[in-house]
């Protein structure tokens, strides 16, 4: 066990598949003189080459398109794209091609591809560079998407990802990749399609993946102070979603609270109270709550940032006012 | 569809392209030669056949056909190697048909079937087999143009011998995904070839009046790469073109060979076509490739009248049969609707029918279940 960033369970990730399998290689902008945006793939190109740290043009249907046509014929292409706003150029690539492929030539050719990209505001970026559009890739069947929220799952849904032989985006983020945390030496690839319980508690269900997982934590400690047992479940996968965690902690719990950085309408938060509506109904007492982002394209000013932001305290807030809620039914 | 007989075409063709038609010996060998006129006589009859069971409603959806294009379907796969591969666009079962894919597999496909080459999950649009290395047929324009250039990436990467053909109509030359590919194949020296086929329309529109540089093998030049323009309509043409393309692609020199041809129905079966005039459609039927090289064989003693006859009985027998063999195939099993989301399985992966609830209702749970 050692204590590493989530940046370097990254990278430590993607050097051991790459040490395991040739036919793993690295394909993206910047991704080898530059050592990546984000320096998730520093010193990669001084140890693997150019054959397999691939820089390309700033073209990222062509690259993304490039890397499925590649995994098509069995190699284990991982492309970075910078962040996820620029996955718009190659949504095309994405959601018509990688993730139909396997089912529309009847599953004859499959594309084991990972994509790498980090959603996340915060960083005074403005209104392209700040969003959180996951919900884009976790609706199409054909593609899973996962968002690991810890350097150990990062580590482990990387390996996961990367051995796959579906598209998978994993979905990184800006203010994560300084954070840190125990990382098992032996790190296993994780099961795709399985949340896990992030701290178990009988009160309320607190429903989260990503960023806003940490934050469900702190909001948990802090209420716990307060003699209230929060159960944090971290999504981990947005698609496949194991439902079934959600629901039988709601059916423990009675309430819960979702926190997600996207926005509200039609987003993440809005499957999730679907599924416990449909699961858990009448075990509810009380509606289910949604904390997320302010609905307007991302100011870059610092005041109106943090205030579209969700915050800590918007999530403690979002937890007390749901069990004062239970508390008048009962 | 009243394709005239090779016969029938004979005089008018002579009258439209005499100087064509010239007394020199073609530039392959006979053998060579009757081949390209077989599978020319075969893609028309299957595409004529496909168009019948369109409006039987056999086949759905959409129905894009290679009628006009078949001297450019057989010159251009009979340059292939074995393990070359290839990517086309919607317009494809000649070239699938060509590959020598079973022309069943392909008819059952068009059909629906269990048979088909991508097991009636893909239709007209989206035949694939990873033996004859058929990358696929793609519906969305341009969306093959990525993925091809990728796959000649993989053999860089591999140290391979073989190469891509990445086929595509004129409108493709429109879209940012050909110029991002052609861009990163001349930059990393991928072994493929980028064959745009001018047919003048893409769906209404024509080629000028949708690129600013109509002679589109020019656009090669942003990009420092070797290309060419040839008539699409001489088979054997189109396979010297090609077998140059090829040579150099395999040399690292990615190459985009521009095929002139002419379509010689609407952009789809049901598309009558009606943005042409009436002396447009006297030519292209007149410019007709298939009588055109039945001609041009019979002059020069390759073909005979009654050569002619055995090949398209052949031809019509062998699409007879491939209906035969579509019409006796079953339709997929509705319990084979979720086999294809992944490759990999994964827990809670939704198998969801429409009017199937997420789950069962509930009856109120007692309240010593409910109380904390």
């Amino acid at each position: 066990m050692s204590i590493i960033s989530y940046r370097q369970a990254l990278r430590d990730a993607l050097r051991e598949e790459m040490l395991r399998d040739d036919d793993v290689f690295l394909i993206g902008e910047e991704i080898g003189l530059f050592e990546g945006s984000y320096k998730i793939t520093a010193g990669m190109l001084e140890e693997f080459g150019s054959r397999r740290v691939r820089d390309t043009p700033i073209a990222e249907e062509g690259f993304t398109g490039a890397a499925i046509g590649a995994a098509m014929v069995g190699l284990r292409p991982v492309v970075e794209i910078m962040t996820i706003n620029f996955s718009l150029l190659a949504l095309d690539q994405i959601v018509n091609h990688a993730a139909k492929i396997y089912g529309m030539f009847g599953g004859q050719a499959r594309v084991p591809m990972v994509i790498r990209t980090p959603g996340g505001g915060g960083q005074q970026l403005g209104a392209t560079h700040s969003q959180n559009i996951e919900l884009y890739y976790s609706f199409v069947p054909g593609m899973k998407v996962v968002a690991p929220s810890t350097p150990a799952d990062a580590k482990a849904l990387m390996l996961a990802a990367i051995r796959d032989d579906d598209p998978v985006l994993v979905l990184e983020n800006l203010a994560l990749y300084n954070t840190t945390g125990d990382v098992p030496d032996d790190v296993q690839p994780a099961q795709i399609g399985r949340a896990k319980i992030a701290r178990s508690g009988a009160d309320i269900t607190v429903v989260s993946y990503s960023r806003m997982a940490t934050v469900a934590l702190q909001a948990a400690e802090h209420l716990a102070e307060d003699g209230i047992d929060a159960e944090v479940i971290d999504l981990m996968s947005l698609r496949p979603l194991d439902r079934d965690t959600i629901v039988e902690s709601v059916k423990k719990t009675n309430c819960a609270v979702i926190l997600e950085d996207d926005w509200l309408t039609y987003g993440i938060g809005a499957e999730i109270a679907a599924t416990i509506s449909d699961g858990a109904f009448d075990w509810l007492d009380a509606p289910v709550r949604r904390v997320a982002m302010a609905e307007v394209p991302m100011p870059y000013a610092k005041s109106l940032e943090l205030a579209a932001l969700p915050s800590l305290d918007d999530a403690v807030n979002a937890i007390r006012e749901t069990l004062d809620a239970v508390a008048r039914r009962r | 569809m009243s394709t005239p007989k090779p016969q029938a075409a004979r005089a008018q063709v002579r009258r439209h392209a005499s100087g064509v038609a010239a007394k020199r010996k073609p530039p392959v060998g006979d053998e060579q030669a009757l081949a390209f006129y077989r599978q020319m006589v075969l893609v028309r009859r299957f595409e004529e056949r496909a168009a019948r069971a369109y409006t039987e409603a056999k086949i759905g959806g959409y129905c894009h056909l290679n009628l006009g294009e078949e001297a450019t379907v057989a010159g251009l796969t009979a340059a292939l190697r074995a393990g070359d591969y290839i990517y086309t666009n919607y317009r494809e079962h000649g070239y699938a048909l060509a590959r020598g894919i079973a022309p069943g597999r392909l008819m059952a496909e068009l059909y629906g079937r269990q048979d088909g080459v991508s097991r009636g999950w893909g239709g007209s649009m989206h035949m694939f087999d990873v033996e004859a290395r058929f990358m696929g047929g793609y519906g969305i324009v341009g969306g093959q143009v990525p993925l091809a250039t990728g796959t000649a990436l993989a053999i860089d990467y591999r140290a391979g011998a073989e190469a891509v053909v990445c086929l595509m109509g004129d409108g493709t030359t429109n879209i940012g995904a050909f110029h991002e590919s052609l861009n990163i194949a001349a930059l990393w020296g991928l072994p493929i070839v980028y064959v745009v086929n001018n047919n003048g329309l893409g769906m209404g529109t024509t080629v000028e009046q949708s690129s600013a540089e109509p002679e589109l093998y020019k656009r090669a030049a942003a990009y420092r790469m070797a290309s060419a323009r040839v008539d699409g309509n001489d088979p054997a043409a189109v396979f010297e073109a090609m077998r140059a393309a090829l040579a150099s692609a395999r040399e690292g020199k990615p190459y985009l060979l521009e095929t002139m041809t002419g379509r010689m129905k609407g952009h789809s079966v049901v598309d009558p076509a009606t943005y042409r005039s009436r002396e447009e459609a006297e030519a292209l039927k007149a410019a007709d490739p298939v009588a055109a090289y039945a001609v041009k064989l019979l002059d020069h003693g390759v073909l005979t009248d009654d050569l002619i006859a055995q090949v398209d009985a052949e031809a019509l027998s062998t699409v007879a049969d491939a209906v035969a063999f579509a019409d006796a195939s079953p339709h997929p099993n509705v319990t084979t609707l979720f086999d294809y989301t992944y490759a990999t399985p994964v827990p809670h992966d939704s198998r969801r029918l429409p009017g199937e609830a997420l789950y069962p209702a509930a009856p109120r749970p007692l309240l010593s279940e409910t109380s904390a």
